[in-house]
């Protein structure tokens, strides 16, 4: 090094102490060590007061940083005038200037962690939403109750090993009528208000029932014979409150060796618990139908019906009568049936609260909307 | 069925507190479902008392009205009222304007006084009127309630009622009794009578019933050689049985038909809904109610020579005592004398030999004819009347003399007729059914071990008879009971008797089943699956009109399709079954339209209905035999195809606004999306491509078919002017898809490729092509030039305008390369690539921009 030393000022800053510890130590050897420590320490400890009270945000600690360590920072020029100290200077005042820089750069680097955290956490507020302003970015879509409602009545039955049975809704009299037992001109028949096809010399009807599909299950499946039969019937109601033209049953006929009314009692009163509880009972009356011999009319007692636990008629039932059996080609002194059914909408009435049965049928969305996907 | 309770206490015993109510939760365990209450002190309310007219005086008022200022006494003389209340007179005598004339001082009446209500809510007050203060009201028979005759009020003389002054009227008018209303199941004919009513309350009871018919019958004289001559003659049975198996006829002469109908008897009549119409009548109707046999009363003067039951000839006629000409059919079953048609047997009598006021010698019929006929010439006639409803039902073949007995026993009693001694009784009763019930079979049935006793005693309950064999029992069924004929209907008897509440649980275990076949569980999936993208399900009836038909079910316009039309439809002019189910839900859209909704997407599934080269079938084969294989072939040929379907529509906006985001239109796209999302999740390839449909917009359409052509549907955009004639939304898209067809296009297995793991090479590339070559086809073309190392190929974009020439597009494609082996180059990947545009240039002229 050949460049001649710069004239250190009276009474130097701790700065300009640091830009000329060669000249100090050169000129003072024995004091000068002192002076350049109490410089550096002090130099340090504004570093650290600038950091701590000034760099409020990273503009500042920019200024803060470029200040102290940058090129004209008091321990940059100090570094650069290390390689040119005496031997006996280097060691020591390596050290220090060493560790104050360490310091400083690990004040430096703290505070801009500390100012990256208070970004983030700003970003963090000012991004906030309202996720209760949302609404759903996709439609909202929902089956129909009396669709759903059958399926589960179905699954009931499915998962006792029964199976279930599908048939024409437009179907031939026979049947429909004849293969049940329903003689011709009986009054019967007549209590089924019927839709007829033209020409009336074809026979063909919409099914009043879904207990065709019954003799349709027992002509072309094996018996013993476990079957549900869920689907759309008419009759030529005009449409109101309690009546509609096109509705919807599930029946239910087990043809077995044996089978008794208790098994059909037990059989119901599984359904009717499954459906409505463990509180849930059933209750047969006689009726008549000319299908079943004897026949039952079904009332369910529903727990959680509205207003109170009570009574309500849900279905007809009975041992399937044994014509049905001879149509379809099954010896009734070897096997012996029970058969049942309801409606379907009769049953979400009661089970939902549904008031009105034309809610079902005339398609407003906000009927289906109510249930969504399960009833 | 109504059940006037003081007459059913003649036959059963019936607690003196009982109700209509009581009576009712009795008669429903025996199998008499619960109908209804009717009771008059529901609507009228006393104090109502019978009074004399002791003055009136009329006076002429302003209005020009004449009304009567009535004394009229309410308490015999001497006596003071012991009635209380505003306007009730101590004296006994009530001053009462009256508007009625038919009456003069000395006239018992029945008069409302002040307190009392009437039917309708009318409350009875003191009241000025006239000028004078009218405290109560001299009350006619329609104001009571109990009838419509009110030309003036009822003065009791003339219904034979001499009673006490004060006393109350509506016991005398029998106006505190009360009727069950039950629903009699149609094989219990017999309970349509206080006979079969009574009987099956003493079965719900226990008690014993006690028959009061065999009296009856007992004391009904034989036939002799002076009754009326009756022939019996059926030249054209149904299924073999004749028409008329027993025809009863009894005479009386010397009838006051003009006698009034005593209180008793049209108190009951009205409970039990049944019109008085006079005395002669009313027996028979009272007689038929009681015992269940329809009676008919000819005016015998009016009768030419004897009776013969026939069936009616081609063109005759006869006017029914509805005062209507009927064109007679050749199975209608007839009675006629020597003039010709006299009635329409067990239906309606004739109006040429109709009782009437004058009518003073009577001949009476009790008959029974046969079910099958009575309900047919019902209802070819659209005349159902209390008598043809007990025929169709069965009546009792043993129940004819007995009930004409009763006719006379009245007629004599009431109508002061005396007894001829001519009687009639032609035909045969029936035979009885005999029926062998095995021992064990009704435990058998019923899961109930019901002893011998229980057997026994709950069958002659019913009024079986019983006898023990061998094997088990031997039953003579009651003649009264036709629904008997077999051991099952023994069973239900004992089993109802006994008491079904009695029958235990058992529950059956099934064989293994095979769960929900894969129609259906495919059907529910793609139900769920379209209700979770987003569209409600509803449901529409399957009632169209045949234009409907015509626009839906046909893509070429003009063109008819068949379509099956309803003998009896709800509405005339939605007389057809649907052969799509788009007419029905277009209704449904609207109606949500209608109610305020704008962003709809809904679908529905459901059958069409498509008719057959065979429609129906002329031959039904009978109960209780197995049809043939040929018969119950042509049985199932007959009926028409009804495959389900799938249909959706589609209008407003996909989503409802939501901050931060922006719905799109719904719009051909989203139908075409549902159709092929019905078609992925049931694991189906549907081919789309551009399609034609007279209902669809004619450049916004797909046809969707199976890879194999099958056309299954269509999805897009209705056509604009049918949407402006229906006046739906612009841009209203829908689908609809045979979904039993597209199940057929459901393969084997999915077969699965290896998945590679080396990194892919993209590339776009834009193709300008004619703007009316398909892009799916181009793609095709790029893949197939394109080779193994294509992976995917995509369009995302479909340009045309400046830049490209008229009659141009520009199509881009996203292209994804892969090599199963190795980590493909930028080269291969670009040499795969102009290889698939090779083969788009020479197929379709593409060239690359």
């Amino acid at each position: 090094m050949t460049d001649s030393l710069p004239e250190v000022p009276e009474n130097p800053t701790p700065f300009q102490v640091l830009a000329n510890i060669r000249a100090i130590l050169d000129k003072d050897p024995q004091n000068g060590l002192e002076t350049v420590k109490q410089a550096c320490a002090a130099e340090l400890d504004r570093a650290l007061h600038e950091i701590a009270e000034k760099a409020s945000d990273f503009e500042e600690l920019k200024r803060v940083r470029l200040e102290f360590t940058g090129d004209k920072g008091g321990f940059t020029l100090a570094n650069k005038q290390m390689r040119n100290l005496a031997k006996e200077h280097k060691a020591e005042v390596g050290k220090l200037m060493g560790q104050a820089r360490g310091r400083l750069a690990k004040a430096l680097e703290t505070r801009n962690a500390e100012l990256e955290e208070e970004r983030a956490a700003r970003i963090l507020v000012e991004e906030a939403v309202d996720v209760t302003a949302h609404t759903p970015r996709r439609r909202v879509g929902a089956r129909h109750p009396i669709n759903v409602l059958q399926e589960q009545m179905c699954d009931i039955f499915v998962s006792m090993g029964w199976e279930v049975a599908d048939g024409p809704e437009l179907e031939s009299e026979w049947y429909n009528f004849d293969s049940l037992n329903f003689p011709p001109d009986h009054p019967a028949r007549e209590l089924q208000d019927t839709f007829f096809v033209e020409p009336v010399s074809s026979h063909l009807m919409l099914r009043t029932h879904t207990s065709p599909v019954q003799m349709r299950s027992l002509l072309t499946r094996d018996v013993p014979l476990y079957v549900v039969c869920p689907g759309q019937v008419y009759r030529t109601d005009e449409l109101d409150a309690t009546h509609t033209p096109v509705f919807h049953q599930i029946e239910g006929l087990a043809v077995d060796k044996g089978l008794t009314m208790a098994d059909l009692k037990g059989t119901l009163e599984h359904m009717a618990r499954a459906m409505f509880g463990e509180d849930a009972k059933i209750r047969l009356r006689p009726n008549f139908f000319p299908f079943t011999e004897p026949s039952a009319e079904l009332d369910v007692w529903h727990p959680d019906a509205k207003g109170g636990p009570r009574w309500i008629e849900w279905g007809g039932c009975g041992m399937v009568n044994p014509n049905v059996l001879r149509a379809a080609g099954v010896d009734p002194e070897v096997y012996s049936g029970f058969a049942f059914g309801m409606g379907i909408e009769r049953t979400l009435m009661f089970r939902n609260g549904v008031q009105d049965m034309r809610d079902m049928i005339e398609g407003d969305i906000r009927f289906s909307q109510q249930f969504k996907m399960e009833i | 069925m109504r059940i006037p309770l003081s007459w059913l206490r003649e036959y059963a015993p019936v607690p003196a507190d009982a109700t209509a109510e009581d009576v009712m939760a009795a008669l429903v365990k025996v199998g008499l479902e619960e109908e209804g209450v009717h009771r008059p002190t529901d609507e009228l309310t006393g104090p109502i008392v019978v009074g004399q007219v002791l003055s009136m005086e009329p006076e002429t008022h302003s209005n020009g009205k004449t009304v009567n200022w009535c004394q009229v006494r309410v308490v015999p003389e001497g006596q003071t009222q012991t009635l209380t209340g505003r306007g009730i007179e101590e004296s006994g005598v009530q001053g009462i304007i009256c508007g009625a004339h038919n009456f003069a001082p000395g006239d018992k009446v029945v008069v409302t006084l002040p307190g009392a209500v009437l039917p309708g809510g009318f409350a009875i007050t003191a009241r000025k009127t006239y000028g004078h203060k009218s405290a109560g009201m001299i009350a006619s028979v329609r104001e009571l309630g109990i009838g419509d005759d009110h030309d003036g009020i009822l003065v009791l003389s003339t219904l034979g009622l001499d009673p006490e002054l004060g006393s109350d009227a509506m016991e005398l008018l029998g106006l505190y009794d009360e009727a069950a209303e039950v629903n009699v199941t149609p094989d219990r004919g017999y309970a349509l009578s206080m006979r079969g009513i009574a009987r099956e309350y003493c079965h719900a009871t226990g008690e014993t019933f006690d028959d009061f018919v065999l009296d009856l019958a007992a004391k009904a004289p034989a036939a002799n050689a002076s009754g009326l001559p009756v022939t019996l003659t059926d030249s054209a049975p149904i299924h073999g049985k004749d028409g008329c198996t027993r025809f009863v006829t009894r005479q009386v002469t010397g009838v006051n038909a003009a006698a009034p109908v005593p209180t008793w008897m049209s108190s009951r009549l009205r409970l039990a809904g049944v019109r008085s119409i006079s005395l002669p009548v009313d027996i028979s109707n009272y007689v038929m109610l009681e015992t269940g046999q329809p009676l008919h009363f000819y005016d015998a003067d009016k009768l030419d020579g004897g009776i013969t039951v026939r069936r009616a000839q081609a063109g005759e006629k006869l006017t029914t005592l509805d005062e209507k000409v009927r064109e007679l059919h050749p199975e209608d079953l007839l009675i006629t004398d020597t003039t010709g048609p006299i009635g329409l047997a067990g239906v309606m009598g004739g109006a040429s030999t109709e009782v009437g006021t004058e009518t003073t010698n009577i001949l009476i019929e009790a008959a029974r004819f046969d079910e099958v006929s009575i309900a047919r010439t019902s209802r070819r006639h659209k005349l159902s009347s209390d008598a043809s409803k007990r025929f169709e039902r069965g009546v009792d073949p043993e129940l004819q003399a007995a009930a004409a007995q009763r006719a006379v026993d009245l007629l004599v009693e009431l109508a002061s007729a005396t007894v001829e001694e001519g009687v009639t009784d032609t035909g045969s009763t029936a035979e009885p059914t005999l029926i062998d019930l095995p021992a064990d079979y009704t435990a058998g049935r019923i899961g109930i071990d019901y002893t011998e006793a229980q057997i026994t005693e709950s069958l002659e309950q019913i009024g079986a008879q019983v006898e023990r064999t061998e094997t088990g029992y031997r039953v003579t069924a009651p003649s009264w009971r036709p629904d008997l004929t077999d051991k099952e209907h023994l069973t239900e008897e004992i089993a109802r008797l006994v008491g079904y509440d009695l029958i235990p649980s058992t529950l059956p275990v099934a064989p293994p089943g095979q769960g929900l076949s894969t129609e259906q569980l495919l059907r529910r999936r793609a139900l769920n699956v379209l209700a979770a993208s987003g569209l409600t399900e509803v449901s529409a009836y399957p009632f169209v009109s045949e234009d409907d038909n015509n626009l839906w079910a046909s893509p070429v316009a003009g063109e008819t399709v068949k379509s099956i039309r309803l003998a009896n439809p709800i509405a005339s002019q939605q007389g057809w079954m649907r052969r799509s189910l788009l007419p029905g839900l277009t209704e449904v859209l609207k109606r949500n339209l209608s109610r305020g909704f704008k962003n709809l997407a809904i679908y529905e599934t459901g059958h069409v209905f498509i008719p057959g080269a065979q429609h129906g079938s002329s031959q039904i084969p009978g109960l209780g035999v197995r049809p043939s294989d040929e018969v119950l072939a042509d049985l199932n040929a007959g009926i028409p195809d009804q495959p389900r379907h799938i249909a959706g529509l589609f209008c407003g906006l996909v989503h409802e606004e939501t901050p931060g985001a922006v719905p799109h239109s719904l719009d051909w796209r989203d139908a075409l999306d549902s159709a092929t999302l019905v078609a992925d999740v049931i694991g189906v390839k549907l081919e789309v491509a551009k399609g034609e449909h007279q209902a669809f917009h004619p450049g916004r359409t797909a046809a969707l078919t199976l890879a194999d052509g099958t056309v299954l549907g269509y999805a897009g955009e209705l056509h604009p002017k049918l949407l402006a004639e229906l006046d739906m939304p612009e841009r209203t898209a829908a689908f609809e898809l045979n979904f039993s067809a597209l199940l057929n296009g459901r393969g084997g297995p999915t077969i699965a490729t290896g998945i590679s793991g080396y990194p892919a090479t993209n590339q776009d590339v834009a193709l300008i092509v004619d703007a009316d070559v398909p892009a799916k086809a181009v793609a095709a073309a790029l893949a197939e030039g394109a080779g193994d190392l294509l992976e995917d190929v995509r369009v995302f974009d479909d340009y045309r305008g400046a830049g490209i020439d008229e009659g141009k597009k520009s199509l881009a494609f996203a292209l994804r390369f892969r090599a199963t082996d190795r980590t493909l180059t930028a080269d291969e990947a670009s040499e795969a690539r102009s290889s698939g545009v090779s083969v788009a240039a020479d197929r379709f002229g593409a060239v690359q921009r």
